[in-house]
């Protein structure tokens, strides 16, 4: 009980995290049909920027700047670069995003160099927040999930109850309509871009110091939230957050299990030891399997369900 | 009010359209007609700078090639696609408020308020709550025709918007065709039912292979057989 209800916590509030990175990534997507391979990028910035805010002025204002500054750099890359690229069709621009990844990556390397950064969770908040039988939850967790949950609470408001919400809602499957009705959808396409970007942001100033903030983060989240996507469906923000909460929740739990083949074949009644044909096969563990498991998610969702849990468009 | 002076379209490499050119008055109803594949469509979206065009677009005297689509909306044209391009998941009066333009700046009261439109249409009162993805289609075209008025063109061009619609719901159609006259909305129409661009219309053009090969009132193309038969039956 104790195992399970911990790790589901864990398993939620990374689930929160991933749903701060793919609710930008898949607006943007379905918005303009651009797959940002440099999102998670913007994620690292949010970090790195924030570690770098909070040297000089602590945390809580790294917290409010950061994001600010990776949103107006993501407007700045939609409005001169994406832009003009955009007549060229999706090709070029997906390619384009590719390349500034790369470029933000090299650049981190270059400022910050390429090993990880001391950038803590702020003292005040660095404890326990309760403890459940005999292990504790840290309050910076429970924090990542408030921030997670505000920001949904935030975006959905925007969305359902604001002017530009409902244009943006109708830009997301009718944009010529909706300019041919006088809205300046490019500036929207900017705004979204830009929205989704300091999302990401947001999510790396509190991912960075509750896991680890070096120049290889961007990676390893990114095809993550790639799977999140394809898996949500491209362009559904409700299937976005399932999808983020049920490979979050999958992941943890996978990593805690010290179960193989093997404990499964003795409990059988099977006789197994290291000279066992494919013994390397059966003493896999499933929580060494844990980092393959949302890709095998994704393989089968394609296979079997093309355009996502709750997608509405195929493929 | 609207004067297209040598417009050329193109679609990719393809040249669609050879040099149209019409015009539109106040307060007129103007049809255009032709075969399918002729360039009617082309022709408004080249106006409403959804196609790539070369010659000369004024509307009240500002040239509008060059300029982007949500820019020449706000110069007051109004523009209903012919596939109903409602928006799906939205309600229809979301749908309706998304037809308002954020400031209409330099404007008196719109003519129009959410309320006319209920009343020309009831049955979009009685699902004004509804997802507009799940109306009939006619109900669709009632949308998408009301949809554009709340952005209080002063010029409206509509796609054939009687397509594929019962007899009943046609005579709808026609009548906000009327209402709008009435309020000395112009109209430029693209229709494919002959007998109702004959009956409301004030003039006519019929195009053919991407160029203008007719131009006059309902009663001259009643009385060209010619034109009838080589550009518009089939």
């Amino acid at each position: 009980m104790e195992f399970f209800l911990i790790s589901l916590l864990n398993g939620v509030s990374y689930g929160l995290l991933l749903f701060m990175l793919s609710s930008g990534l898949t607006l943007i997507f379905s918005m303009m049909g651009v797959l940002n391979f440099a999102h998670a990028s913007f994620y690292m910035l949010g970090a790195y920027f924030a570690y770098q805010i909070s040297v000089k002025f602590g945390f809580w204002p790294a917290l409010l700047m950061a994001p600010l500054v990776v949103g107006v750099l993501g407007a700045l890359v939609e409005r001169f670069m994406l832009r003009r690229v955009h007549k060229f069709g999706h090709v070029p621009e997906l390619l384009l995003t590719f390349g500034l990844a790369y470029l933000i990556e090299e650049f981190v390397h270059l400022i910050w160099g390429r090993s990880s950064l001391d950038y803590k969770v702020p003292t005040e908040m660095d404890g326990p927040l309760f403890t459940l039988y005999t292990t504790t939850f840290p309050m910076y967790r429970g924090f990542m999930m408030l921030v997670a949950v505000l920001m949904l609470l935030a975006i959905f408001l925007v969305l359902t109850r604001t002017r530009i919400g409902l244009v943006i809602q109708a830009s997301l499957t009718h944009p010529d309509t909706v300019e041919a009705l006088g809205h300046n959808v490019p500036r929207v396409f900017m705004l979204v871009f830009g929205g989704g970007c300091a999302l990401a942001g947001l999510a790396g100033v509190i991912g960075g110091n509750a896991f680890v903030t070096e120049p290889g983060m961007a990676a390893a989240v990114g095809s993550i939230v790639f799977v999140v996507a394809v898996v949500g469906g491209m362009g559904s923000l409700a299937g976005a957050f399932v999808a983020s909460l049920l490979i979050g929740v999958i992941q943890t739990f996978a990593v805690a299990m010290d179960y193989s083949f093997v404990t499964l074949l003795k409990s059988a009644g099977f006789v197994i030891t290291p000279d066992t044909f494919l013994y390397s096969l059966w003493k896999l563990t499933i929580a060494q399997t844990a980092p393959i498991l949302p890709y095998l998610f994704l393989v089968l969702i394609l296979i079997f369900r093309p355009r996502g849990l709750m997608g509405t468009r195929e493929g | 009010m609207l004067h297209v002076r040598d417009l050329h379209a193109y679609y990719g490499k393809s040249h669609i359209l050879h040099g149209v050119s019409m015009q539109v008055g106040k307060g007129e109803i103007v049809s255009l007609l032709g075969r399918n594949g002729v360039g009617r469509s082309t022709t408004i979206k080249a106006i409403m700078g959804q196609v790539h065009a070369t010659g000369s677009v004024q509307f009240l005297d500002q040239e509008l090639l060059g300029h982007k689509t949500y820019e020449i909306a706000h110069k007051g044209l109004g523009y209903v696609p012919e596939n109903r391009d409602i928006f799906p998941t939205l309600t229809v009066e979301q749908n309706l408020i998304l037809g308002m333009k954020a400031k209409q700046a330099g404007r008196a009261a719109p003519r129009w308020k959410l309320d006319d439109m209920y009343r020309m249409f009831p049955r979009l009162k009685e699902r004004q709550n509804t997802q507009a993805g799940v109306l009939s289609g006619g109900e669709q075209q009632m949308l998408t025709l009301c949809r554009t008025l709340m952005g209080d063109p002063d010029l409206i061009m509509i796609d054939e918007p009687t397509e594929g619609l019962a007899p009943k719901i046609v005579e709808l159609v026609a009548e906000y065709l009327k209402e709008l006259k009435h309020r000395g909305v112009s109209v430029l129409l693209v229709e494919q039912k002959l007998a109702i661009a004959l009956d409301i219309s004030n003039r006519l053009y019929v195009m053919g292979h991407g160029q203008i090969v007719f131009e006059g009132t309902p009663a001259e193309l009643k009385a060209n057989e010619t034109v009838r038969k080589e550009w518009l039956e089939v």
